[in-house]
């Protein structure tokens, strides 16, 4: 029952994600190899290797994989198919978009995101953003999963699994990267942060945006989230979305300022352990969802929590 | 250039859906029903290439029950020019559904296929991808921009650290996400010369596909409960729960 995961990184630092994916992996078997794919990728695989639980690290370079491109990346994916009963790979952008052409190549069903393991061939998944969950056994003789990473604890380190080189399955030619535009942050990672502060709409622009919550994402090392209401008005850039179609986080403590609480917000966050809620309308849905809230203006109640945290250092 | 661009009738977005309580899956009777918000978003952005010149004619295409056809009309509503309904009253899996929709792109020969990113009552984002894989074309997912240009389209992708812009060689596979474009309302001179516009119903073995299901729903239940919380008066008061009581300050 051998399991190939696919390793998310970004060519000089393995994500957290893959150690959270691969505790998946544990639950569906033990002999779990990671596919690294990328350009340069190396110090990556080196440290995929010192995750424990892992069998051994296949490491592909190629410039065509530098840009974790679907077509080139699935040939791959495909090429070592054979050996593995089950293929798996975070919900991350990267494994979403790789995931699904794998399995239609392999032709096999794909089970999305799924949140627990049940049994080696059968998984929970959230459906209607969560309001509802499905238990799916997948009936192929091959699986292809995509793994939830907020719903699995990050498997430890200490293994010493050996590192072997690929070849890649060459370019299909199909397509090229023109160009990335990634944002730069010094916060921690939303999906893996223990503490993450999220906006909405009622902050009215990207600079009381970054005015009134990024003093307090700092003083809390938090990651800064953002409602789909916030995103589309400009206020916060995509990759901040949690959500039904963002990203899911199930963080320590997760606070919420200026957040009514659509359904498609709370499938981003419900999971997390401590929600705390600033809201002026307090009829707000959000508050049904929060363990702690707080009724009123949050410009003038986020910068008296985050004066209150300093002075209390 | 001919855009192909598959709609698919889900649950209204705004509507919560209840699990059934013998665990059978969810109660959709008598919910209200509209076409997938994503799915708006492709119909859109076919019709603006229309409009630039970019192609010609638009055609939609529905799997699903007699029903998809209020879905279909709504697309002819916005502007497509055709529709196809491949009728059937079974539950189809994503796989299914690529494999039906490449039979009807070797048929209709498009330059590009337009989907939504992913379904929301399913939320299996999965389709486009394993349409592009079947037919063995590039696939640009997540998109919030689109430029068609001879014979590339150039595709800026939301992706976990921002933005990546790819181009893809046509004909191509374009997934939409949220920001691509807001989607038009139907006018009503239009929605009236839709109803004169052609639609073709299919049966999923007219394009020689089994839609055996490889997946079995075992169970569908309520997700977890959050246990009440409280409201509290002050800051300091929030404070002091979050450090003596949650423990995660």
């Amino acid at each position: 029952m051998a399991i190939l995961l696919i390793a998310e990184h970004d060519n000089a630092t393995v994500m957290e994600l893959t150690a959270r994916a691969l505790s998946a992996a544990l639950l569906i078997g033990t002999d779990i190899d990671v596919l690294v794919a990328g350009s340069h990728a190396r110090p990556t695989a080196e440290a995929v290797a010192g995750l424990k639980g892992v069998r051994k690290v296949l490491l592909a370079e190629a410039d065509e994989l530098a840009e974790r491109l679907a077509e080139p990346l699935a040939a791959l994916i495909v090429s070592l198919a054979d050996g593995y009963d089950t293929i798996l790979a975070p919900a991350t952008s990267s494994g979403k978009n790789v995931a699904p052409r794998v399995a239609a190549l392999l032709d096999v069903a794909q089970v999305s995101e799924i949140i627990e393991v049940v049994a080696p061939d059968t998984f929970k998944r959230p459906i209607y953003a969560g309001n509802a969950v499905q238990t799916v056994q997948a009936l192929d003789s091959r699986k292809i999963v995509t793994v939830r990473p907020a719903s699995f604890a990050p498997a430890s380190q200490g293994g010493a699994a050996p590192v072997l080189t690929v070849p890649s399955a060459g370019d299909p030619g199909l397509s090229s990267c023109v160009g990335n535009r990634l944002s730069e942050t010094v916060r921690p990672e939303l999906t893996s942060a223990r503490i993450v502060i999220s906006g909405g709409r009622a902050l009215g622009s990207t600079e009381k945006f970054e005015e009134v919550l990024l003093p307090l994402a700092d003083t809390l090392g938090a990651a800064v989230g953002a409602s789909r209401a916030a995103v589309d008005e400009g206020y916060a850039p995509n990759d901040w979305q949690v959500g039904q179609t963002g990203k899911v986080v199930a963080p320590d403590l997760y606070i919420a300022c200026g957040i009514s609480g659509a359904i498609q917000h709370l499938a981003g966050m419900k999971d997390s352990k401590v929600i705390v809620a600033v809201n002026k309308d307090e009829e707000a849905p959000i508050f049904q969802v929060a363990d702690y809230g707080l009724v009123g203006d949050l410009f003038e109640i986020v910068p008296a929590f985050e004066k209150a945290l300093r002075d209390r250092a | 250039m001919k855009i192909l661009v598959p709609v698919k009738r889900v649950v209204d977005g705004n509507v919560k859906v209840r699990v059934k309580a013998d665990g059978s899956g969810v109660d959709l009777a008598n919910l209200k029903m509209a076409m997938n918000p994503f799915d708006e978003i492709a119909v859109e952005e076919a019709l603006r290439l229309k409009e630039a010149g970019k192609a010609q004619e638009i055609v939609v295409v529905s799997i699903g029950p007699a029903q998809a056809l209020e879905t279909l009309h709504t697309a002819l509503a916005m502007g497509a020019d055709r529709a196809i309904l491949v009728r059937t009253d079974e539950a189809v899996e994503p796989l299914g559904v690529a494999k039906v929709l490449r039979g009807v792109a070797l048929t209709e020969q498009p330059g590009l296929v337009i989907l939504g990113k992913q379904a929301i009552d399913d939320d299996c984002n999965q389709t486009g991808q394993m349409l592009a894989a079947l037919l063995g074309w590039a696939q640009g997912t997540f998109a919030s921009e689109l430029a068609v240009e001879g014979d590339k389209a150039r595709v800026t992708r939301e992706v976990d650290g921002g933005l990546q812009t790819v181009e893809l060689k046509l004909p191509a596979i374009v997934t939409t996400d949220l920001r691509l474009n807001e989607p038009r309302y139907a006018s009503l001179p239009n929605i009236m010369k839709a109803k004169k516009k052609p639609i073709d119903e299919k049966s999923p073995a007219s394009y020689g596909v089994d839609l055996a299901p490889r997946l079995k729903i075992l169970r569908t239940e309520e997700p977890h409960a959050r246990k009440p919380g409280v409201k509290v008066a002050s800051v300091a008061e929030l404070i002091d729960k979050l450090s003596n009581e949650a423990c995660v300050l």
